[in-house]
């Protein structure tokens, strides 16, 4: 992105064309369009929208409400589909961390909230994305009560492992694999925290448990089934790849075989 | 009014133990009858909740933001600073213990510091526990890096995401409460006032953030873990939504608030580049382990590519002024060092308002050292988001940095079981004022959210609750809580009423300049008592003139916004009064009529002491309460770390 080794990257001031979605909460959604002059391509995205939300304030209008907190990539509220992408255009970055150099002067954008049924729009640009607290409710821990731990250093781990789990652990939570594929699977998101959980010595013991309820909890609460699309990978401001997915279906297979060998060997002991 | 600290008699070491021995226990089959509302799900509050719910009483938890996992504590960087002494390299509870009052220039609780530094070791156990991915060594072993204010390395991190693996733990843990029952979790809630029953705290007033509701809630006790007010300067590293109001609000039912002039600006920012910004970035201080922090020696140089000024024309400032910590040196002390050089103009990167507001942090000794790849994988997302942001490859040519806002010290004043004056209402994580004294050491901030929340608060908060007994919770419709729900509507009415053609941000950023220029890195007599001034007219200028669109029946974000800057309004004339009155300098609060050879004058005789403020009403002055600070181990020096 650096053009220039000797100099700092010059600024200059975009006009744009704004589409952007207006819904209130059960009702339908339509697109607005408004213009917005001067500006910074030193300004990130949300910079940008907050430039629209106050001249419409000014000319006493409802600005629109989108979901935002940290803005510097990391807390996952952020959650813009913007041409049609969600986090835009540039790979491995958020909403939040997309800056303006990335657009053209005279460009037409297009902002939409996520799309995806397991993620209702509560108004213009937020949607509800508990579902994925949900899942993590029903399974993405390893049960250990404040008090009970033992010594940090009494279990060594291999730095790979360790290293790979904390891959799949930097999911932020944001749901753009969820918006991004056309089944509105949540498989990504799932499966980094499988993964993560999983690969460790520490999940151990509920692995199976795990794998079991946060996958039936998913399906519960809406998500669609993943058919191998990829658009999640390619969407995930983290880096969060499809191994992960992988990683899931395998732990999964593992424990249903398991579920159901101990559940016939249960009956079949009852039938002694 | 009498400040007991209830500081446990016995030796420091002795003190947590003793204590704890002696606290009132819930008898199990009898928690589940008690109803605590956590507000707050941050490293403290995610901690405290989670906890008490494993305890089995019945917990409410409520956050603003659509889920907890995205409190701000996710944003912390660098680490977490533990007294495992895995290093071999000198470490110890004490060492930690003396590390962090000397760091907090000796303003800081001793045996709030104690118990902190004894508490430590456990979290870094609680968290692996939980599966927090910390960094490693080939061995499997957990690995440690350095941090600013330490001569050893105890800080652990998971790269430059350990608020983040921590939170997450932290939340993993509340999850599984909140699959089992114990703990409601509330998202998208903001608390807007306290409720006091009989003089203790029994409840909260709330708006549904999706549906505009505001109602009230009944407990038998309130804990608020709310974080820090950091968002009063306008731009700083903090999350927008971060705000003052929760304990703000708090402070007008009568909690003190201790020490609000207690900022933290911390020397490793990106430079502000523009009108429209709306928040700074922090680059984490783990990077002046392998950076170098300079300027060019003459201003002549400052316009330059930075690989075009000689070695010998470089003044490596932190190396000269302070050789035995160099590029370590603790925050305060070196970002007074990084505006003095630009104040002298000596400062780099392009002029913003006619004034070159940057130092060079540089790599390239240590990428000859180590290889390109060694600081990639130590720094790899802080670079990239760096180049996300400016633009600029930091492999290639040095980073820019400035100082920003980053952390508050002060907040509502507790006592050693972390609750405030107001019986019923406790206080952990940044809300509070207790441990870090005048400066926070680096990576202790998690440190302390996580021994509040997992520790202090379970013991401290069941006390209470075994001293007022079951009868304790009064009912939700009587006049207290009516009375409350009622100012706040009035409250939200007026603004959503008022005609005005201002935007709630315009009033904010205004606030912001006139705290950064009279009430940030230096500040003075004439400037303070400006600011209270202008601040008073600001405020008046607002409640005249600010719009607030929309119908507070919905989505309104606007009115959120409206109301936390009202906050800040009142709460920035309260943090000026208090650096006014405090006529020393110590850690983060500079006066500059107070100073010798350019470092901070302490004044122990006069200042050796908490400043708790009362709210006195509408148009009285705040009255202004002292806790002493009783040194029984640490002796009283001055800070030097030359
Ligand atoms: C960019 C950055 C990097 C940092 N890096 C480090 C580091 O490396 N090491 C370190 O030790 N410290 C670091 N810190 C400091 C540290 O992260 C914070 O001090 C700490 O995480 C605060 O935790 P907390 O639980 O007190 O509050 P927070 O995490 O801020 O949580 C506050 C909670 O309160 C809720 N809340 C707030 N107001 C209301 C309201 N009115 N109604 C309802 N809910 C409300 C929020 O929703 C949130 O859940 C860093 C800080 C920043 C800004
Ligand atoms: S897997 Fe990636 S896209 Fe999906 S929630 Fe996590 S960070 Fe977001
Ligand atoms: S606002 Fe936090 S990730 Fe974008």
């Amino acid at each position: 992105m650096v053009k220039d080794n000797h100099s700092h990257s010059a600024d200059s001031v975009l006009n744009l064309r704004l589409r952007v979605w207006r819904q209130r909460r059960g009702q339908p959604g339509a697109f607005e369009e408004h213009a917005l002059q001067g500006v910074s391509t030193s300004a990130s995205f949300l910079e940008m929208m907050d430039m629209l939300n106050e001249k419409l304030v000014r000319d006493g209008k409802e600005p629109f409400a989108f979901d935002h907190d940290c803005r510097e990539g990391i807390c996952g509220m952020c959650s813009m589909t913007i041409n049609g992408m969600p986090h835009g255009p540039l790979p491995g970055v958020t909403t939040c961390q997309l800056h303006m150099r990335n657009f053209r002067d005279g460009e037409t954008i297009t902002v939409e909230p996520w799309r995806a049924r397991a993620f209702p729009v509560l108004r213009d640009l937020m949607v509800d994305r508990s579902g994925f607290d949900k899942v993590i409710q029903s399974g993405g821990f390893i049960s250990i009560r404040a008090g009970s731990a033992p010594e940090a250093n009494a279990t060594p781990i291999a730095k790979d492992v360790s290293d790979a789990a904390m891959d799949a652990a930097e999911c932020i939570g944001c749901g753009a694999c969820v918006a991004s594929c056309k089944n509105g699977s949540a498989m990504l998101f799932v499966g980094a925290k499988v993964t993560h959980l999983n690969l460790l010595p520490q999940g151990q013991p509920e692995r199976d448990r795990r794998v079991l309820a946060m996958v039936r909890t998913m399906d519960d609460v809406g998500f669609g089934n993943c058919t191998n699309q990829g658009e999640c990978q390619a969407h995930c401001p983290k880096g969060i790849t499809l191994d992960v997915i992988s990683h899931l279906n395998r732990d999964y297979l593992g424990a249903r075989v398991k579920a159901f060998f101990s559940s016939t060997g249960k009956a079949r002991r009852g039938g002694d | 009014m009498n400040l007991d600290s209830k500081i446990p008699t016995g030796p420091l070491s002795a003190k947590w133990d003793n204590h704890k021995a002696k606290l009132r226990l819930v008898n199990p089959a009898n928690r589940r009858k008690y109803h605590i509302i956590v507000v707050g799900s941050g490293l403290a509050g995610a901690a405290a909740a989670s906890s008490l719910g494993e305890q089995g009483y019945d917990v409410s938890c409520f956050c603003y933001q659509d889920s907890p996992r995205r409190a701000h504590s996710i944003a912390a960087q660098g680490g977490i600073n533990a007294a495992k002494n895995y290093q071999n390299d000198g470490d110890s509870v004490r060492r930690l213990f003396q590390d962090t009052i000397k760091g907090g220039d000796y303003r800081a609780r001793e045996a709030n510091v104690y118990r902190l530094a004894q508490l430590s070791t456990a979290i870094i156990d609680q968290c692996v526990a939980q599966g927090v991915p910390f960094a490693r060594e080939y061995g499997g072993l957990l690995a440690n890096r350095s941090f600013g204010g330490a001569q050893v390395s105890r800080t652990f991190y998971a790269r430059g995401q350990t608020g983040q693996q921590l939170l997450l733990g932290a939340y993993s843990s509340l999850s599984r409460q909140i699959g089992a029952g114990t703990v409601k979790m509330y998202p998208r809630h903001e608390m807007l006032d306290l409720v006091l029953v009989g003089g203790h705290a029994k409840g909260i007033v709330t708006r549904n953030l999706v549906t505009g509701e505001v109602r009230t809630w009944s407990a038998d006790c309130v804990v608020l873990c709310t974080g820090g007010y950091g968002n009063v300067f306008y731009l700083s590293t903090n999350a927008q939504g971060c705000n003052v109001s929760a304990t703000y609000r708090s402070y007008r039912r009568g909690a003190l608030f201790a020490n609000p002039c207690y900022t933290q600006i911390h020397p490793t920012c990106i430079p502000v580049h523009g009108d429209d910004q709306s928040k700074l970035t922090l680059m984490s201080e783990s990077l002046r382990n392998d950076g170098r922090v300079w300027v060019p020696k003459t201003m002549a140089d400052c316009g330059k590519d930075p690989a075009q000024v000689a070695e010998a024309d470089r003044d490596y400032f932190l190396e000269r002024k302070y050789p035995s910590y160099g590029n370590l040196a603790p925050r305060d002390i070196a970002s007074r060092a990084a505006k003095e050089a630009c104040d002298e103009g000596r400062g780099v990167g392009p002029e913003v308002g006619g004034r070159r507001l940057g130092v060079y942090l540089d790599f390239s000794a240590s990428i000859q050292r180590l290889g390109e790849s060694v600081v990639r994988e130590r720094y790899g997302n802080l670079f990239d988001m760096y180049e996300n942001i400016t633009g600029e490859n930091a492999y290639r040519r040095p980073m820019r940095i400035y100082p920003a806002v980053h952390y508050t010290m002060g907040g509502l004043w507790v006592d050693y079981n972390l609750q405030s004056n107001i019986p019923g209402l406790f206080v952990g994580g940044e809300a509070n004022f207790s441990d870090h004294g005048a400066n926070r050491l680096g990576a202790s901030a998690l440190m302390q959210g996580l021994a509040d929340g997992y520790f202090v608060l379970p013991y401290t908060v069941a006390d209470y609750l075994a001293g007022v007994g079951l009868s304790g919770r009064p009912s939700v419709d009587g006049v207290e809580y009516r009375d409350v729900l009622a100012q706040v509507n009035d409250r939200v009415n007026r603004l959503l009423k008022n005609q005005g053609k201002q935007t709630a941000r315009s009033y904010h950023k205004q606030l912001g300049k006139i705290i950064w220029d009279e009430c940030g890195m230096a500040r003075t007599r004439e400037g303070l008592t400006k600011a209270i001034s202008d601040i008073r007219g600001l405020r008046e200028d607002f409640w005249k003139n600010v719009a607030v669109p929309g119908t507070g029946a919905d989505v309104t974000p606007e009115l959120e916004r409206a109301g936390r800057v009202a906050d800040f309004l009142e709460f920035g004339e309260l943090m000026c009064r208090d650096a006014l009155v405090r006529e020393e300098s110590c850690g983060g609060h500079f006066r500059t009529e107070y100073q010798v050879d350019g470092e901070a004058k302490r004044d122990d005789a006069r200042f050796a002491h908490v400043a708790a403020w009362q709210w006195a009403g509408e148009t009285a002055e705040p009255i202004r309460h002292e806790e002493a600070l009783v040194y029984e181990e640490a002796q009283l020096s001055t800070r030097s770390y030359k």
